[in-house]
Formats: C-alpha cells, sequence, structure tokens
C-alpha cells in the first residue's frame, strides 16, 4: 500500500481540487483530508458519515478563585501570558504545559483534558474516506492529522485498499510535517506566480529534509508562461519531475458551485491534464512497488 | 490601529489585500506573520537592514548533576523527554526530543537536582527593512521546524503602536493564525464566492468570535462562483468591506510579484477608503461592547 500526500507551500493553489479528481480516478482507495483545520475536501466527496470520534488532546489550565491568594507566582511562571494581572486564565494562549498547576502552593490551579475536536470515518462513492475538524481556536493540529493519517493506513490495510491520497494542509510547519511523514510520493502544486515559486521552493527543500520522493504540479500554467518557465527551470535543477501543467479554467469555480470532483463535472482540456497527471503517479508507484 | 488580514482558506489574496492597504496609508508599518510561506516580501521588497535569529528555550542536562529520576518526563507534556533509567552495567541517560519541545521551562525549573539549564535553539530568523516608507518586519521559520507560533510571537515584538499596523497572517484558523490576530483591533477576513470559501470563512468567523476581535470580509473575485458569501454575510450582519472581480490584469501584476496601487488606479479609492471604514467599525465595536 502506497501513501500520496498532495501539498503546496502556498494556498489556495488547487490541491483539493486536484485531490478530489484523483479520488474519482483512483481505484482501491482510501482518502484522507489533512487539512484538519480548514478542511474542504467533504465539500467535493458528499461523505456520508459512519463513525464519529472525539479528539482529545491537550490540557487547560483552570483557575479555582477560592483558593487562590494572588501570590501572582503562576504569572511570573507562565511562558505563554496565559494568565492575566486579574488571575483570568486565557485558555486561547494556554498551551496546557502545566507548570503552573506545579508550582502553584495553595492548589489553586487544576489542568483539565481538552476535546480539541472530532474525526470521522465516511461512505463516499469514491471508498472509505476520514476527515476531521479541529476544534474552534484549538491547537495540537498535527497530532489530529496523525490519527486521522494512522486511521486510514488501518482502513486501507484491512480493506487491502493499494493506495491512500492525502489531502495536505498549507505551509511547511507542525501539521503539513505529520501529513508528510512516511509517505511514498508527495505532489506538489505550485502556481506561476512570484508567491507560489517562493512557497514551492521551501517545500521542496523540506520534502528533501524529510527525504520524500517529490513531483511538482503546474496550476493555472498558462496564467503567466514566463513564471512557468522559470518553474520548470528550476525543477529541472533539482532533478524533480513536473508531471502536470493544468490550464487556468474559469470552469473550476463552477465545479466547486456544483460540489462535484472537476474530472466529473466536464471533459474539457483541464480534465485530460488531470488523468495524465493520474496516469504518472500510478506508473511511479508501480514502478516503487517492483523496486521494493 | 493594528489591522490583520487572515482568511481561513489560502490563497484567496490575503497577501494583495495587505499590501494595498499599506501602499494606501501613511506612517505604516507591515508586519508578515506567514512565517511558513512569508510572501510580502516579494511585493513590497524591503531593504532589509537588520536580522535577528529567532530562539526558543530548549533543555540540556548536565549529566554529571543527573541521577535519573525521572521528573523532567513526568512533568513534560508534550513527551518531549524520555529517561532512560541505568543498569547495573550502564549509566543512565535522558533523551530530548527538542522539535517537540514548547519551551515552557517546566522541566528546568522542576528539576530537583538543578541538572537542566536551558539552551537558545534557533527556529528560524526575524527580518526587518524599509520599503518606500513602509516599515517591514516578517519572520522565516526554518524548513523542518514544526512550531510557528513562538517565531510568529517573536515577529509581533516589533510592532510600532505609534504607525498603523498591517498583519499578513497564514491560512487556516488553528494556532499559528490566532497568533497572528490576537491584539489585533480589527480583522480583515479575505474570501472568495465558492463553497470552499464559505466553509473556511465560517471557521474563521467563529475563531475570531473566540480570540474576541472584531472582524469584516472582503471577497475577493465575487464574480466567479454564487452569491453563497453575500447571504452568509447579510444574514450574520458582517459588513463586506470591499468587493474585488476577478481581473486578468491583477492576477498578471500578482503574477509578477507587483501591487495593484500604482498600476491600477481604478482601485486606489477603494483601498483609500478602507481604513475610514474600519475606524468607524471599530469605534462602533467598542461602543457594543
Amino acid at each position: 500500500m502506497k501513501q500520496i500526500v498532495i501539498i503546496s507551500g502556498k494556498g489556495g493553489t488547487g490541491k483539493t481540487v486536484l485531490t478530489a479528481s484523483l479520488a474519482s480516478l483512483a481505484k482501491e482507495k482510501v482518502m484522507v483530508d489533512c487539512d484538519v483545520d480548514a478542511a474542504d475536501l467533504h465539500l467535493l466527496l458528499n461523505p456520508s458519515v459512519k463513525e464519529r470520534f472525539e479528539f482529545r488532546s491537550g490540557q487547560t489550565a483552570q483557575l479555582d478563585r477560592e483558593k487562590c491568594c494572588e501570590c501572582g507566582e503562576c504569572i511570573d511562571m507562565c511562558r505563554f501570558d496565559a494568565i492575566g494581572k486579574d488571575f483570568v486564565i486565557d485558555p486561547v494562549s494556554c498551551e496546557g504545559c502545566g507548570l503552573c498547576s506545579r508550582i502553584c502552593r495553595y492548589g489553586a490551579v487544576r489542568m483539565e483534558e481538552n476535546i480539541s475536536g472530532e474525526w470521522f470515518i465516511s461512505d463516499t462513492r469514491y471508498g472509505p474516506f476520514v476527515h476531521a475538524r479541529l476544534g474552534i481556536a484549538e491547537d495540537n493540529s498535527g497530532k489530529l492529522v496523525s490519527v486521522v493519517r494512522q486511521a486510514a493506513k488501518d482502513i486501507a490495510e484491512k480493506e487491502q485498499k493499494s493506495c491512500i491520497l492525502i489531502d495536505g494542509p498549507p505551509g511547511i510547519g507542525c501539521p503539513v510535517i505529520a501529513a508528510i511523514t512516511d509517505t511514498d510520493l508527495a505532489v506538489i502544486v505550485t502556481e506561476p506566480t512570484v508567491s507560489g515559486i517562493h512557497d514551492m521552493l521551501r517545500v521542496i527543500d523540506m520534502t528533501g529534509h524529510f527525504q520524500i520522493p517529490a513531483r511538482v504540479v503546474i496550476n493555472k500554467f498558462d496564467l503567466n508562461l514566463e513564471n512557468s518557465e522559470k518553474i520548470t527551470e528550476i525543477c529541472a535543477s533539482r532533478n524533480i519531475e513536473i508531471v502536470g501543467r493544468i490550464p487556468f479554467s474559469a470552469e473550476v469555480s463552477r465545479s466547486l458551485v456544483k460540489a462535484v470532483p472537476f474530472v466529473e463535472y466536464t471533459h474539457d482540456d483541464v480534465t485530460e491534464e488531470i488523468i495524465s497527471i493520474w496516469h504518472k503517479m500510478e506508473f511511479i508507484i508501480e514502478e516503487k512497488k517492483s523496486r521494493t | 490601529m493594528i489591522i490583520s488580514v487572515a482568511s481561513g482558506k489560502g490563497g484567496t489574496g490575503k497577501t494583495t489585500i495587505a499590501v494595498n492597504l499599506a501602499l494606501s496609508l501613511k506612517n505604516v508599518q507591515f508586519i508578515d506573520c506567514d512565517v511558513e510561506e512569508p510572501n510580502a516580501h516579494l511585493f513590497l521588497k524591503p531593504r532589509i537592514f537588520e536580522r535577528i535569529p529567532a530562539y526558543i528555550p530548549i533543555p540540556e542536562v548536565a549529566e554529571d548533576k543527573c541521577d535519573c529520576c525521572g521528573t523532567c518526563q513526568d512533568v513534560c507534556a508534550f513527551n518531549s523527554i524520555a529517561v532512560l533509567p541505568g543498569g547495573i552495567q550502564k549509566d543512565g541517560t535522558v533523551l530530548i526530543f527538542s522539535h517537540l519541545c514548547h519551551g515552557c521551562g517546566a522541566c528546568a525549573y522542576l528539576c530537583p537536582r538543578d541538572a537542566i539549564h536551558e539552551i537558545k535553539k534557533t527556529i528560524g530568523i526575524v527580518e526587518k527593512g524599509f520599503s518606500d516608507g513602509i516599515q517591514f518586519v516578517h519572520g522565516k521559520l526554518n524548513i523542518g521546524e514544526a512550531m510557528s507560533p513562538p517565531l510568529i510571537r517573536q515577529v509581533k515584538q516589533h510592532i510600532d503602536p505609534m504607525k498603523s499596523v498591517i498583519i499578513d497572517a497564514p491560512p487556516g484558523t488553528s494556532c499559528p493564525v490566532i497568533e497572528s490576530v490576537k491584539g489585533t483591533d480589527y480583522c480583515i477576513l479575505v474570501t472568495e464566492p465558492t463553497p470552499f470559501g464559505l466553509n473556511d470563512l465560517i471557521l474563521a468567523v467563529e475563531m475570531l468570535k473566540t480570540v474576541g476581535v472584531p472582524f469584516g470580509i472582503i471577497l475577493n473575485r465575487y464574480d466567479i462562483g454564487d452569491d453563497c458569501v453575500d447571504l452568509y454575510a447579510r444574514e450574520n450582519g458582517i459588513p463586506v468591506l470591499m468587493k474585488i472581480p476577478f481581473d486578468r490584469g491583477i492576477a498578471s501584476l500578482y503574477s509578477k510579484g507587483l501591487p495593484i496601487i500604482g498600476y491600477k488606479s481604478e482601485y486606489d479609492s477603494e483601498f483609500k477608503k478602507l481604513p475610514g471604514k474600519i475606524n468607524t467599525l471599530i469605534k462602533k465595536a467598542k461602543f457594543d461592547t
């Protein structure tokens, strides 16, 4: 079983649109949405939730005003400025380290477990789908990513699926690292803008750092041909294959409004290119399988 | 006045709005808090005059003092310390997983043998510069580093309250975004009229209500989707500050790293009006509470 992650660095380059179409094209797979704090893939896959789980993670400090003598030691010791001068704890700033509760001489601070979100195992007409919703203003998105990925892996093994398709979050930080860890292939979706190029370079460095094989897709490549050429040169110099160049199409936004994967919405040059990308990805996975 | 620009969904035009708003203001400071993928410098092209390494404190164990009692492992809420007790033949040891460390200091403070002190670990860099009268600050997280909030906090320490401050936030709704918008007077949520835009906008609105920052919407490429965001804004009484059409001219400027202000004058007056509108809304929000 192979794990493929779709990432981008920069947000809004087309990760989820591509992932949904690949979900429609691939056979025998499990899908996971790892963009847990702004998840969108469910809007295209139309899941029916089968199982629902609470995601418990981390703790938040609670202050008992009756026991508190306002000595202020907790305020001095907290590195996250989570306790105000008025001895009110800001749950958003509290990282749950528990130092305040351990040093309080009056036993006035208690640590309470957080319910930081929920996650779901769903049925879709494309196969099993694992997704999540991080609680409002909660942290630990990286941990939630690891939880949904493990669940997807368990399903894939049990049902003998050949691949897991992972829709990744933007950026290069904690949830992204959790989303790419131990994957077999990272597909980086970029766009021919200075921001797209800049962010792609940082993501390429990140996949290199974690030794994940990477390929690049240039989305809306015809919006700036000069920059697309630049991306081609950068990828050539870094020995990274470009597996697709998707043209700009106003139809993409319309397919979102209709809430269907693009390859099912219409058949045009965008559809052709996405199908070709999937064939290349299949080939890469097959090749890896035969080698290992 | 500190205005943050956030979005929920990525790629809706945060940086475009933040940059052009800054270019429409006088006596302004620009703070790019998207430390994972900073982009504003590509448009403002600041001359960087100061580079400050950003650190977090991580523990270091003095082995001669440590008796592997295990207290540090017990008090660490982030599983970043493992104590391997010694046996007859070998000494015990303490493993530090620095990428999991939040730098809370509990282990060092609570070690009964005073065997832990904190050392600095570089997680990125803060850069300060100038661009045509705009004071510029951004942070760059080191590749492979997981935790951006401490770097965002360090970037925000450079806020100059005597100026109009524009903060460009990262996409999403979780900790890095909260760290960026916290303490700002107003947040502009940039979105687009698609189900993705709306879904992530609703999450961002919930987040801002929790953090207690007043907000309004800028609808970008308002003509590419449907009227879902308009309806949501109306039903929930959220002000729509500005609407920008899909404009190949803007897309082309953006792709080259050029701002709208100075290149497409038809948008000048809209951007010029924004700070006034926001000021009125901030006053109203203060009055309401």
